[in-house]
């Protein structure tokens, strides 16, 4: 007669992080299966998928975000050491870098400048308010250092993650195509382009066309995360004074 | 064993970016200082240790779960997302491709600019 019912279950369970944690995991398994069965189409990039799925789930059963993130947190917790990690590809193409740094020096600031500019531009063009202004600014950069950013130029840095990982999964999909179009077929620029614009997402990606292409999209992520944290900033203080908002 | 010591020099590295950051008030966020630092100590070194460098290709290999949930976020944001769903969509469709042609446009052409006339040429070693 007492017997607890599903939902008593879940209601347990949506409040401890093993289920949020579960989930995220067997959700991005599926989605990862899914992604080489269509022989890695980019439009079926597991983070778009994965992503799906578990809105689709939470909203179903009427699960909070932040129940949800109670184990989803482990996995974003993670993308920090990620960060630091990126240092050792970066160690391992620096014969390649040294070679290159000139041409990847101005590519990264005009790059970082661009992606920047563009976004607070054309969301001012389009108007955006001033708070989407700030949180699609640093959309480019990968997410940890995007949400601090936001956070200091007055943005919301949860919904700067959102735009990142959706800015990143736009880049993965349109990247190749795109490079295509443009008659760009150098590896080593791909990746740099794939990196600047498209962070984690767009590596992941780029590891898939070619390892060359990986490390310079690699590379290119974490030096313009670095670019991104020291240029960003001012650049929105320049452009506050130049067009006031 | 390996992996363990890899991963805790990663969070080691951050917990230092972090600390530094906040102690010199640098607008740096502390998870890209610690990368600095661990490029720095590798240079220094003149190779990566085992560790550190299996820690890093598990945890960059499977870089897109990392975000997943963030992604999952959206939901969060649904009301705001709607709100402003033009600039927003429009803004960052439009720019992201806008840098990506672009700064694969300037790094062809500057690499040719620059390109030196090396020995080296596609294909070759190290």
């Amino acid at each position: 007669m007492n017997e607890p019912g599903l939902k008593d279950i879940w209601v347990y369970l949506s409040t401890s992080p093993l289920l949020g944690l579960t989930i995220t995991l067997v959700a991005y398994g599926l989605a990862y299966r899914l992604y080489l069965k269509t022989n890695s189409n980019p439009l079926a990039n597991p983070v778009v998928t994965s992503v799906a799925m578990l809105i689709i789930l939470l909203l179903a059963t009427g699960t909070s975000y932040s129940d949800y993130f109670e184990g989803g947190q482990f996995v974003h917790f993670l993308l920090g050491p990620a960060t630091v990690a990126l240092a050792v590809p970066l160690y391992q193409q620096f014969s390649r870098l040294r070679q290159l740094w000139l041409p990847v020096t101005i590519s990264l600031f005009c790059g970082v400048v661009i992606a920047a500019g563009s976004s607070i531009g054309l969301a001012r063009l389009l108007g955006g308010s001033p708070e989407i202004q700030m949180s699609l600014a640093p959309k480019s950069a990968t997410a940890p250092v995007a949400m601090g950013i936001s956070e200091k130029i007055g943005g919301l840095p949860s919904l700067t993650a959102v735009l990142v990982v959706i800015t990143g999964i736009t880049g993965a999909v349109l990247g190749t195509k795109l490079f295509e179009w443009i008659r760009v077929r150098d590896d080593t620029a791909k990746g740099i382009a794939m990196g600047v614009a498209a962070h984690g997402i767009g590596t992941a990606r780029a590891f898939q066309v070619s390892s060359q292409m990986g490390a310079f999209s690699g590379l290119a992520m974490a030096l313009s995360a670095f670019a991104t944290a020291l240029l960003v900033p001012w650049l929105v203080d320049l452009l506050e004074a130049w067009i006031p908002a | 064993m390996q992996f363990l010591n890899g991963i805790t020099l990663l969070l080691v590295y951050q917990l230092i970016g972090e600390i530094t950051v906040r102690l010199l008030g640098v607008p740096i966020p502390g998870p890209v200082l610690g990368m600095v630092m661990l490029f720095v100590t590798l240079m220094i070194r003149g190779k990566a240790p085992e560790s550190v460098d299996q820690a890093s290709t598990a945890l960059l290999s499977h870089l897109s779960l990392l975000f997943v949930p963030a992604g999952v976020g959206m939901m969060a944001h649904f009301g705001r997302i709607a709100d402003e769903w033009v600039p927003i969509t429009l803004a960052l469709l439009l720019s992201t491709v806008i840098t990506m042609v672009a700064t694969a446009l300037i790094m062809q052409v500057t690499t040719r600019w620059f390109a030196k006339p090396l020995a080296e040429k596609e294909g070759g070693d190290e």
